[in-house]
């Protein structure tokens, strides 16, 4: 490879969680942004550690859900009272009660479908290429590695420093990730 | 940590401290990449196979002569079809009960459940949902039922239960394969980093959408399990209540009663229990999962089969009781034909199999043995399919005039599709085996990680 590859990030190897969280405070307390953890499990306290905000995926589920209940229910008022409205057992066209189980079927439906949607756009998934996989060892960072990288676009940009510092954080292999 | 690699399989406590994040990964990895020969696989996948065979052959036979070739007429119009398909939607309740509601209620064991249990909710609603499709007289039309433009200008009766249903068991498969497949990503992914071949690593890496275990992605991961666990437990719910509204809502002895939805919904519990420890103890034996399958998982679904059947019973009692408080003399000669009618025997084996042995499970020492266990289960399995029976055909072959009354028995065509069905879910359950992480991988390091903190 040239000279001139730029450089996606700095990546260290922990082998435990709790020497990973350690890490990534002592970064970002030292000023370092743009920290990435990958972790073979969820950590929940990484998720304060990185101060990772909130997430869509609730709101996601709950625009799915609002357009499944509203629309399911639009639809069977157009459908049975507008378009084709047709007498059954003397019952009025807009027979609202048989008309709420199709709307909480689809309720559920689209709502389910909206999470798992705004989960995968928010994490940019799929995605099958990404810098991270350059590196062979990464591939224990969903068996039991614990990972961090430090992206090149941080603002302290000084790869020595870095490398010792994640050295002293008790890094046990530090390596440069290709873009 | 201690030292990796002595791992005794016979232990029965979850996850002994000998198991690290390395060898669990390993351990649960090498059943789907690269498992010993294993002759009880081939021979389960050979079984399978060929009733899924002789089903294929019976839906063939079926979309040539049409409904005819099974024994349904006027009056019973309504039978193996229709108990089968409400016999495997039930069996599918409780693998989504199992992963959402015990993980909304925080219960950290069932992680070593869910991912089987979930398997076998997708197959046995997947099955389920093919009987209404064949009952339909013209299987090919069944797309109408649906809402969509066309030249027909036509709507589906959106008051009728049956289009109610059309819609549950749709949302109900769409969800479930989505939880499914959600939850299988992280493990994928780990399957594609421990692949052994190229082919492997890329079959897992495309399944796996290119999953890296980032802090964020990790983050909107546990927010969309809660929010579909959220969503899963009220589903399941309705399912099954609209299940038993296509009876409900018909005026016929026996079907018209408020007490169907939950009825159902308990019925549907006991039987997924069931088929939940059908199928689990074998995994646990032939996989040697003693320590994440353990004997305190087996106790605790017993335990819940056991609050389910208990439901159930009263249910029975119910019904008999509100056919004589309602003084409706056809309720009243429902009951009757129930207890001593031509189908009594279905009636006695229901109560032998669904409220007498289930009390096997008070016993705390058979609820720790896992053949006996086996057994009561494929009794309640049987019982639960004969209460179906109990149902539909009971009301159906003595209806209010007695010049039309007339019994049920079933054809060949019948078991054909009783049992090739069963094979379809099991050939399904046994390529989930062979194919993919059968315990949630990253729940069990989950759980290594709790046991590690202190407190």
């Amino acid at each position: 490879m040239s000279a001139e590859v730029a450089c996606y990030g700095c990546m260290a190897f922990f082998d435990t969680p709790d020497a990973l969280v350690d890490a990534v405070r002592a970064l970002r307390k030292a000023g370092y942004e743009g920290v990435e953890a990958y972790t073979p499990f969820p950590l929940e306290a990484l998720g304060e550690a990185l101060g990772i905000p909130g997430n869509h995926v609730s709101l996601g589920a709950f625009i799915g859900g609002l357009i499944g209940g509203v629309g399911m229910l639009a639809m069977q008022y157009f459908s049975a009272v507008l378009h084709y409205p047709i007498r059954v057992g003397g019952r009025p066209f807009a027979s609202w009660p048989a008309f709420i189980p199709p709307a909480l079927e689809v309720t559920f439906l689209l709502a389910a479908a909206g999470g798992v949607l705004a989960m995968l756009l928010g994490n940019r998934l799929p995605t099958f290429y990404h810098p991270v996989f350059h590196i062979d060892r990464f591939e224990r960072a969903s068996q039991d590695a614990f990972v961090l990288v430090v992206c090149s676009h941080s603002a302290k940009r000084d790869d020595a420093t870095l490398k010792s510092l994640l050295q002293a954080l008790g890094a046990v292999q530090v390596d440069e990730v290709p873009a | 940590m201690s030292t990796p690699g002595q791992v005794a399989p016979t232990d029965n406590r979850l996850l002994t401290s000998a198991q690290t994040y390395t060898t669990i990964s390993e351990k649960i990895g090498v059943l789907t990449l690269s498992p010993r020969s294993r002759p009880l696989w081939m021979a389960a996948f050979v079984c399978s196979l060929l009733l899924t065979l002789m089903f294929a052959a019976g839906v063939g036979e079926l979309f040539e002569k049409g409904v005819g070739i099974w024994g349904i007429n006027i009056p019973v119009a309504w039978a193996f079809a229709l108990i089968n398909y409400v016999w495997w939607i039930a069996i599918g309740m409780a693998g989504t009960f199992i992963s959402a509601a015990l993980y909304l209620t925080r219960q950290a064991w069932r992680s070593s459940l869910n991912r089987y249990a979930e398997a076998m909710t997708v197959f046995a609603v997947s099955v389920s949902g093919l009987f209404p499709i064949f009952h339909l007289g013209r299987p090919w039309f069944f797309y109408w039922v649906a809402f969509y433009p066309n030249r027909m200008g036509l709507w589906p009766q959106w008051r009728s239960s049956l289009v109610w249903d059309f819609l549950a068991i749709l949302a109900y498969l769409a969800v479930s394969i989505m939880y499914w497949y959600v939850g299988l990503l992280p493990d994928l992914a780990t399957l594609r980093d421990q692949a052994p071949t190229r082919g492997k690593q890329v079959f897992y890496g495309l399944l796996a959408l290119g999953w890296r275990g980032e802090a964020r992605h990790w983050k909107r991961f546990e927010s969309l399990n809660l929010v579909l666990a959220g969503l899963a437990v009220p589903l399941v719910f309705s399912v099954h209540s609209m299940v038993a509204l296509d009876f409900s809502e018909a005026t016929l002895p026996g079907w018209h009663s408020t007490l169907f939805p939950p009825f159902f919904v308990a019925g549907a519990f006991f039987s997924g229990f069931a088929m939940a420890l059908v199928l689990g103890i074998p995994l646990r034996r032939w996989l040697g999962l003693g320590d994440i399958i353990t004997l305190k998982h087996l106790d605790n679904l017993s335990k819940m089969m056991l609050a389910a059947g208990l439901f159930v019973a009263y249910n029975y009692v119910v019904e008999f009781f509100m056919a004589f408080y309602s003084g409706d003399p056809y309720e009243m000669a429902e009951v009757k034909d129930r207890l001593v009618g031509p189908y009594a025997w279905v009636f006695w084996t229901v109560i032998a199999c669904n409220v007498i042995t289930p009390q096997c499970l008070w016993s705390p020492r058979i609820r720790r043995s896992p053949g006996t266990l086996f057994a009561i289960s494929v009794l309640v399995l049987i019982g639960m399919w004969f209460e179906r029976f109990m149902l539909i055909v009971n009301s159906l072959f003595r209806t209010y005039l007695p010049s039309s009354w007339g019994m049920f028995y079933p054809t060949v065509w019948d078991l054909v599709f009783l049992f090739g069905s069963i094979g379809l879910f099991l050939f399904l359950f046994v390529l989930f085996v062979r194919l993919l992480p059968i315990v949630a991988i990253y729940e069990m390091r989950k759980l290594i990680h709790k046991r590690e903190e202190p407190g």
